[in-house]
């Protein structure tokens, strides 16, 4: 049962991260954004990590991509050329490159991880209760500072958009 | 006031500060009053120092001030080498430290007024007193080393002061300037000083030690191996004939005459040359132990002696017949401290300090008087108009020439004497027709300038006057010494028998200790009557006497001196230019020196500066390179960033 | 399904999200780019917290979650000022750095 869901998640976050990176009208790139975001929420639920899995949807689904969509709209963006713009070098070294990245990165972290497997899963794990409790104690100094970083992220978006400052 | 000598040296220094930082803002009065304060200040401490030495024990006539220790050089060679920083006042360096203060403050009291239309007034006071300090170092020094950095001084000092006009041309022949001159003197010094450090090192590392206190005896100790304290014995002369402008290093003194009169009359008539001399009758008893290197010198001295003088014959300007008889001078005292006879030759170099100086301070009158003329072709008669100048530089010339009672006559029959006594004959001979070249060529001059019919242009004719005060009442008291003077140094032969040589006994006890085989005075004291002593003043004196009269007989007549130039022919023409000496090194030596310079200089330019302008072109490169990374391309930048990051990845998984 | 699977899938997803960095021209492109390789790494930092059973990992995921808003929002108003300045937003266009 876990498999079969682990495998459709899987299929539906890579395929909507290529068509995020690949295709040429913005809108739809989005909007497949959107289903990517949605599956890594799948997978946080079947790590028994409720909470992020809704804080996903509801912050990064929700609000992120929304604002995103906002904007696309806003500026009425032309779709992508066919060009290949400036060194088509580029395009190519930097697959090359990435590949070789994956392909590095991913055997080391399955290496390290070779053979070792969740433990049990514990009613305690994941829970609003459980993160809200660390948030709030061990990491008290973050929290407030994340949160003077929301206020200056907003008051710099606001100054940096308007037209007539 | 003894154990103030280290003043001597320094209050000169003092005057050098002054006049060097503040001289321009001074008036002319105050440099000069400052210059000659501090050497006559010199002076008179140099006397009050003496005159304590003098009532020491004859034997222990010697006191050492020690300022700090200089180098200490520890073990070599197994013995412990100690330089010390400090001057000694023994009967040697009084001597020559009452010479060098007391015609040094007369000659700054002259150059006061002999370069107060010249521009410059302080400089040249700032280096006379420089060297003044410097050659005091040299002459009170108490060790090699000490003695060295004095001998270094006056080189450097006299190439600052004979090239004081800097770019005025001294020689129409060739084009050169008078600091050309100046470099020539200072270069051909070093060759002489190169010698001398390498035959100090010798001394420093078989001997130990460098103290004058203690070398006689390191030296005499007999354990030295002869050739080594000839070889030593040969360095240091070289040395000294490079400062005393010996034979093959004598070049640099004609073309000296480049400098103002005053620095003529003292760095290269009475003091600076006088060092070489200094140091060999500093170094007795090496001499007397290598008998080899003291053949050596006698005989570069003699025919230095003659060689000079025959040049002097010729020479036209007044200034170089002078410079050529010190040469010649210079080789009568090298002579007598070649044979051994080192009294004879400091007396002489006291002596001549007063004669010499007081002849170059009179020609230096004469070519104040004469608006700049130094030819003597175009002087005559003078001496109606500097009366003055006339019969000083008359006593300078009778006591150079040796005519009995004046000074030279003591001393130049003493060097005679000494040789006569050595037993070499053929030194002797030499030396007597040398003097007798030395009187004919000196009446000639007096003559020449100060008698007969004027021959020159009648504007300096009119304008000819005697010089000041401040430039002849030197000239009267360096008169009156050159004609008392040497009564201190009166030989036994004409006493009756009795001895009241004074200036033997005071310098006896330093140059003669030592002990060695070398005779020189004291062996031959006994071998001999005092009839043959009688007999060799007289020579001395006809040959002196001939020379003036042979002089005179020939100038005064008009023409007969052009009509014996002629019929000498080739020969004439050979000493007239000198026997091209200056030439021969020219071309022998100096050329192939510039050929070889410009090769470095190629190469200095090529391949050193070019290595140095290749980083330059390499480091351009490699930018013009590196730049062409920034595209201002975000997207360049961050796949650079990503293969950094790949890097360090592979990296991490790999090790 | 241990911990290496979820892994493998967070590193493939990072590499997709680099290699729309790189290949994308427009502006809003490349930052929904950016967006997948938060993601990816979200996914990582949740895995090993589960792996450690800490709930370290999540407050972490968490911090970027809010981290990755705050950015969004400053970069989409970066995107719309520069519109407004050269009516394109495709990055090759902003070359006035180079050499």
């Amino acid at each position: 049962m876990e498999l079969v869901a682990f495998v459709i998640l899987t299929t539906m976050a890579l395929v909507s991260g290529l068509v995020v990176i690949r295709h040429r009208n913005k809108v739809v790139a989005a909007l497949a954004l959107a289903g990517n975001l949605v599956s890594i929420a799948g997978f946080y639920l079947l790590i028994n990590a409720q909470f992020l899995a809704l804080l996903q949807i509801i912050v990064y689904a929700g609000a992120i991509m929304v604002l995103i969509l906002f904007v696309i709209m806003l500026l009425n963006l032309p779709d992508e050329s066919r060009r290949p713009g400036v060194g088509g070098i580029q395009g190519v070294l930097g697959v090359l490159l990435a590949v070789a990245f994956v392909v590095i990165l991913g055997m080391a972290l399955y290496n390290a991880t070779e053979g070792s497997s969740f433990p049990a899963a514990t009613g305690e794990f994941g829970t609003v209760e459980s993160v809200g409790v660390t948030l709030f104690t061990n990491f008290f100094y973050a929290f407030e500072a994340i949160s003077l970083l929301l206020v200056v992220a907003m008051i710099g978006a606001v100054l940096l958009a308007k037209r007539r400052l | 006031m003894l154990d103030l000598i280290w003043l001597v040296p320094l209050l000169p220094i003092i005057g050098v500060v002054i006049n060097g930082f503040f001289g321009r803002k001074m008036t002319l009065k105050a440099v000069g009053l400052v210059a000659c304060t501090v050497v006559g200040l010199s002076f008179l401490v140099t006397l009050g120092a003496v005159w304590q030495l003098a009532q020491m024990d004859p034997g222990a006539r010697a006191h050492e001030v020690i300022l700090m220790t200089w180098i200490p050089v520890g073990s070599v060679n197994g013995n412990e080498i100690l330089i010390n920083w400090g001057f000694r006042l023994d009967a040697l360096s009084a001597v020559l430290a009452l010479v060098v203060t007391g015609v040094g403050f007369l000659i700054h009291v002259y150059s006061v007024g002999y370069m107060s239309h010249e521009p410059d007034y302080a400089r040249f006071f700032a280096y006379l007193n420089l060297f003044m300090a410097m050659m005091l170092t040299l002459a009170l020094g108490n060790n090699l080393l000490v003695l060295f950095v004095g001998w270094e001084g006056v080189g450097l000092c006299s190439y600052l002061l004979i090239g004081f006009f800097y770019d005025r041309p001294f020689d129409e022949r060739t084009g050169l300037t008078c600091a050309d001159a100046g470099r020539k003197a200072f270069i051909v010094n070093r060759i002489g000083d190169l010698a001398f450090l390498i035959g100090m090192l010798y001394i420093a590392f078989f001997f130990g030690t460098l103290n004058f206190s203690e070398l006689p005896e390191a030296l005499g100790h007999g354990s030295a191996s002869g050739a080594l304290l000839t070889g030593i014995g040969i360095l240091l002369f070289i040395g000294a004939c490079g400062k005393s402008a010996q034979i093959p290093l004598y070049v640099w003194l004609p073309d000296a005459m480049a400098g103002p009169t005053p620095v003529s009359a003292l760095i290269h008539a009475a003091t600076m040359v006088t060092a070489g001399v200094y140091m060999v009758c500093r170094m007795s008893t090496l001499y007397n132990h290598a008998p080899e290197a003291a053949a050596i010198i006698a005989s570069v001295g003699a025919l230095t002696a003659i060689f000079a003088a025959t040049m002097g014959i010729c020479a036209t300007d007044i200034k170089k017949v002078l410079a050529y008889s010190t040469v010649s001078q210079l080789g009568f005292m090298f002579a007598a401290a070649g044979v051994g006879a080192y009294v004879a030759a400091m007396f002489h170099l006291m002596t001549h300090a007063f004669f010499k100086g007081l002849l170059f301070l009179g020609a230096g009158s004469v070519i104040h008087g004469m608006s700049g003329v130094q030819d003597i072709r175009k002087m005559g008669g003078l001496k109606e108009k500097m009366p003055t100048t006339y019969w000083t530089f008359g006593i300078a010339t009778l006591a150079i020439a040796g005519i009995p009672f004046f000074a030279g006559f003591f001393s130049k029959d003493e060097i005679l004497a000494g040789a006569w006594n050595s037993g070499n004959k053929v030194i002797w001979g030499i030396l007597v027709a040398a003097a007798f070249i030395t009187a004919f060529y000196m009446a000639r001059l007096t003559y020449l300038v100060f008698f007969g019919k004027y021959r020159g242009d009648q504007k300096e004719w009119d304008h000819a006057h005697e010089s000041p005060r401040s430039m002849t009442i030197p000239l009267t008291i360096l008169a009156i010494l050159s004609a008392v003077g040497g009564f201190i140094g009166i030989p036994k032969v004409l006493t009756g028998g009795k001895d009241i040589n004074f200036f033997h006994h005071w310098l006896e006890p330093v140059v003669a200790s030592g002990g060695g085989a070398h005779g020189g005075e004291h062996g031959a004291e006994v071998a001999h009557s005092a009839g043959v002593e009688l007999l060799l003043v007289l020579v001395a004196v006809i040959v002196a006497s001939l020379g003036i009269f042979l002089a005179w007989n020939i100038y005064k007549t008009a023409g007969r001196s052009e009509r014996l130039a002629k019929a000498a022919g080739p020969i004439y023409n050979l000493v007239r230019n000198l026997y091209w000496v200056d030439e021969f090194y020219e071309r022998i030596i100096l050329r192939p020196f510039y050929r070889m310079s410009a090769m470095f200089t190629a190469f200095d330019k090529w391949v050193v500066d070019g290595l140095v302008n290749l980083s330059g072109i390499a480091a351009d490169i490699t930018g013009q390179f590196v730049k062409l990374f920034q595209t201002g391309l975000v997207r360049n930048y961050a796949l650079m960033f990503l293969l950094g990051v790949v890097a360090i990845l592979f990296y991490l998984a790999t090790i | 399904m241990g911990p290496q699977h979820y892994l493998l899938v967070s590193a493939i997803l990072f590499a997709l999200g680099v290699i729309g960095v790189l290949t994308r021209r427009g502006a809003i492109m490349i930052l929904m780019s950016v967006e997948l390789m938060l993601n990816a790494a979200n996914l990582a930092f949740i895995t090993f917290s589960r792996l450690h059973d800490q709930p370290d990992g999540q407050i972490f995921a968490f911090f970027i979650m809010t981290l990755a808003a705050a950015e969004a929002a400053v970069g989409l108003a970066i995107v719309i000022a520069l519109f407004r300045l050269r009516e394109t937003t495709e990055v090759d266009e902003l070359n006035l750095m180079k050499w």
